[in-house]
């Protein structure tokens, strides 16, 4: 396939990961500044789910004060901020427009019609009445598009490039989410099992969508080094780092196998896999749990970059 | 000659509200289906098209980037007889554009010989000097034409304009049909409309017949089809996806392609790969920056070289603008009998051509009554329609047609026909055009049934153009 087609496919399938990944975002900040009394700590959820996305600087630049409204519909809709998710879905439909002939009918058309829903909700200021209902039809686009994908298409090099611009997306939104919130799973005498915990835990487990497999898994007890194990570690749960790492990596293996021959993004996804798998929670808590996240982001950004110049993505 | 609906030919109704046969059975099935039923498939039919986003970008227009061509479903019926004689025309008029281009890049006998004059070539811009003395492969230089037909009575078709560089709505005369059987299935049955569902797969045939010399053919490999596209901000991107996907073939943009070793190239995953065919949709000014457009971000360093030596079809053609030129239109009476040795079957539209002193004279005393279109002007732009101009518009027109009169053709206003459209108070008459679709190969010229009808939508206008606000009919070429 061309090699744009396939930064195509890679870029839509990051697109809608980043965008129901904002919604979730959104959705924890809401419920946690719902449960919060007081002005300034409501401010300090909505700043630290700026910080997640990456826009706080940009968000600052526009706004002087963080009042819910204003920052959610800047993440949803702001159409001069690229990290919006209204932005973003119509990036993910321009790409999928893009490579087109690369899509079966029912993705390019799942998306199609994702895009002009999501235009038409948010063409107006999104309420905190109806904020709900937005953020489950983002998250419902995603699904859906996703489901099209692994309903329709071939198992080939475009369905191989599509999952891995998901997990590479996915990877890196997991260990931003838990950088940004770190913090809150760091030993700390005064606070541990009070009230206050239990509830930023749960806030970091309800951003990745993992609130109820922990619970499960858990049998409701929560302590910090279990989450920070079951978000970085759990090969089960389909947004921990390293189910991510090992979806990339079979979809890699299947490129290869495609091909005929690996390219050296294989060898350094490989050193990245086996180092992340060979590592456990206490190593990790050693070294610092801060920089042992912003030294896999780091990693991953080099694999993707890595992965787009072997296979030719542009020029 | 006059714009008004009622006193033109009307191609389902004869002057005393009776049915022509051609519509007998189609007006029979409409006229028992229940309205409300047919606005709620009329509102069905938008939905579907959007949804699988056949959407045609207007350029200016930022607002509404991407815009359906309205859909009209009432069918524009051609019977078996009109057809053969439709065909017979356009078989003769693309032999002689071909044979005209082969002329006009070789020996240029028309001219010697005094059938048209060197000036139609002087400073004409779409003769591109680069072709002079190359024989393109297959000796094919119009692979797909679209010819502009019009109708003013029963027998009387008339050829508009031909389309000799890249014709567009191909996809929507398919999308139309598989509207149209989608929505009332049960018409198809009643009816023998002939299929238009195999172009794409006839589009690839021709395409490949044509490979150039350094296609081998190795291990029985197919010539390699690839489909080069300004991009998705070009009006017809929709289009120019759509073929690709059903002819099975890339879809490629300039910065995908590089000459390599004597080869243009795409770049894949694994590598450059050869093409052998480009079926372009860019124009010869965006082909090749060294050849042409020194500022074309859009075109392949070197892909004209390449051309020349053998390593690669480009189609259509480059230079064939020169024999879709409006200028040169005028001439074609004279261009189809030079070159088939037989009178023309389609007729010309009667044209004035505003070099020509004499014609000038006429032109100017009678711009109230006449259409004059910019000789390289195309999609409805830079033209004055007389009869429905106000005097302030044709004095500002005269005033552009003194200053640059070889700039101009004017034609007279002519009573196009119409086809009824479907609107909530029942059917209303609106001009209608069609473009058919020709292929040509070394095999033969391939013209599928029908084509693309456009119709003005608003009432008494003819211009039809989509960019304009036109619409798209259904075409139906019923079988024997």
């Amino acid at each position: 396939m061309l090699g744009r087609a396939a930064n195509g496919v890679f870029w839509m399938s990051r697109y809608l990961e980043r965008a129901e990944n904002t919604a979730r975002l959104i959705d924890v900040g809401f419920h946690l500044a719902l449960t919060r009394g007081n002005r300034q700590s409501q401010d300090e959820e909505w700043k630290s789910v700026l910080t997640t996305t990456g826009l706080l600087d940009d968000y600052c630049s526009k706004h002087t004060d963080f009042a819910g409204t204003q920052v959610f519909n800047y993440l949803l809709r702001d159409r001069d901020n690229p990290g919006s998710v209204l932005s973003m879905v119509e990036n993910a439909r321009t790409n999928a427009r893009v490579v087109r002939t690369s899509l079966t009918n029912a993705v390019w058309e799942t998306t199609n019609e994702g895009w002009m829903h999501l235009r038409d909700l948010l063409a107006r200021p999104v309420r905190e009445t109806n904020l709900g209902e937005v953020l489950i039809q983002i998250r419902r686009t995603g699904t859906l598009v996703r489901g099209a994908i692994e309903g329709t298409m071939l198992r080939n090099e475009v369905f191989n490039f599509s999952r891995i611009g998901t997990f590479i997306e996915r990877a890196d939104n997991t260990a931003r989410i838990l950088d940004v919130k770190y913090y809150v799973l760091l030993p700390s005498a005064a606070w541990v099992g009070s009230s206050l915990d239990n509830v930023q835990w749960d806030t970091l487990l309800r951003s990745v969508a993992g609130n109820r497999a922990y619970s499960w898994l858990n049998a409701g007890s929560m302590d910090p080094r279990g989450i920070a194990k079951f978000l970085i570690l759990d090969g089960q749960f389909p947004r921990s780092l390293v189910f991510s790492y090992e979806k990339i990596r079979s979809n890699m293996a299947g490129l290869a196998k495609e091909y005929g021959h690996e390219v050296p993004a294989h060898q350094l996804l490989r050193d990245a896999g086996a180092k992340l798998h060979q590592t456990s929670i206490e190593e990790i808590f050693e070294g610092g749990l801060h920089e042992f996240l912003q030294d896999f982001i780091g990693k991953t950004i080099e694999i993707a970059g890595a992965i787009a110049a072997d296979y030719r993505f542009s020029e | 000659m006059s714009a008004e609906t009622g006193t033109n030919f009307d191609e389902m109704l004869n002057a005393d509200g009776s049915v022509r046969p051609a519509y007998a059975e189609f007006r029979q099935w409409f006229d028992g289906q229940d309205k409300g039923w047919l606005r709620r498939q009329d509102a069905e039919a938008e939905r579907f098209f959007r949804r699988i986003g056949i959407t045609f970008n207007v350029y200016g227009d930022d607002a509404a980037e991407e815009r359906l061509i309205p859909f009209d479903m009432i069918p524009r019926i051609i019977t078996a007889r009109e057809w053969r004689k439709l065909t017979r025309g356009i078989e003769q008029r693309v032999r002689a554009l071909n044979a005209f281009l082969q002329d006009l890049y070789h020996r240029q006998e028309i001219i010697r010989s005094g059938r048209l004059p060197i000036e139609a070539l002087r400073n004409n811009d779409a003769f591109l000097t680069q072709m002079i003395g190359f024989t393109p492969p297959g000796g094919v230089y119009t692979h797909i034409v679209g010819i502009d037909l019009v109708r003013t009575g029963p027998d009387d078709f008339m050829v508009l304009e031909d389309n000799a560089r890249t014709p567009s709505g191909v996809s929507y005369m398919l999308e139309n049909r598989e509207t149209m059987m989608a929505m009332f299935p049960e018409l198809f049955t009643k009816i023998p409309v002939r299929p238009v569902s195999d172009y794409p797969r006839r589009l690839a045939r021709s395409l490949r017949a044509c490979a150039p010399p350094a296609f081998r053919g190795d291990k029985g490999s197919r010539p390699v089809v690839a489909v080069l596209t300004p991009g998705i901000f070009n009006s017809a991107y929709f289009e120019h996806a759509f073929l690709a996907d059903q002819m099975g073939a890339e879809l490629v943009e300039g910065n995908d392609l590089r000459v390599v070793d004597g080869r243009v190239c795409m770049r894949t995953t694994t590598g450059y790969k050869a093409i052998d065919v480009i079926y372009r949709r860019v124009d010869d000014d965006y082909l090749d920056p060294l050849t042409f457009n020194p500022n074309s971000a859009l075109g392949i360093a070197g892909i004209f070289d390449v051309y020349r030596s053998g390593g690669v079809t480009i189609a259509n053609a480059p230079g064939t603008g020169i024999a879709d030129d409006k200028a040169i239109y005028s001439y074609m009476p004279e261009i189809v009998e030079f070159y088939t040795g037989e009178k023309p079957i389609l007729q010309n539209v009667p044209t004035w051509r505003c070099s020509e002193a004499d014609s000038l004279g006429y032109v100017l005393d009678n711009l109230a009554d006449l259409v004059v279109k910019e000789v390289h002007g195309s999609g409805g732009y830079g033209m004055l329609i007389g009869p429905t101009s106000s005097k302030k518009e044709i004095a500002d027109f005269e005033a552009k047609l003194r200053a640059k009169p070889a700039n101009y053709i004017a034609q007279p206003t002519l009573s196009l026909s119409t086809v009824p459209i479907f609107q909530k108070e029942g059917l209303a008459p609106r001009h209608v055009d069609l473009r058919p679709f020709v292929l040509v190969s070394p095999d033969g010229i391939d013209i599928t049934p029908g084509g693309l009808t456009r119709v003005a939508l608003k009432k008494g206008s003819l211009v039809v153009n989509s960019s304009q606000g036109g619409g798209t009919k259904d075409s139906w070429v019923l079988d024997e």
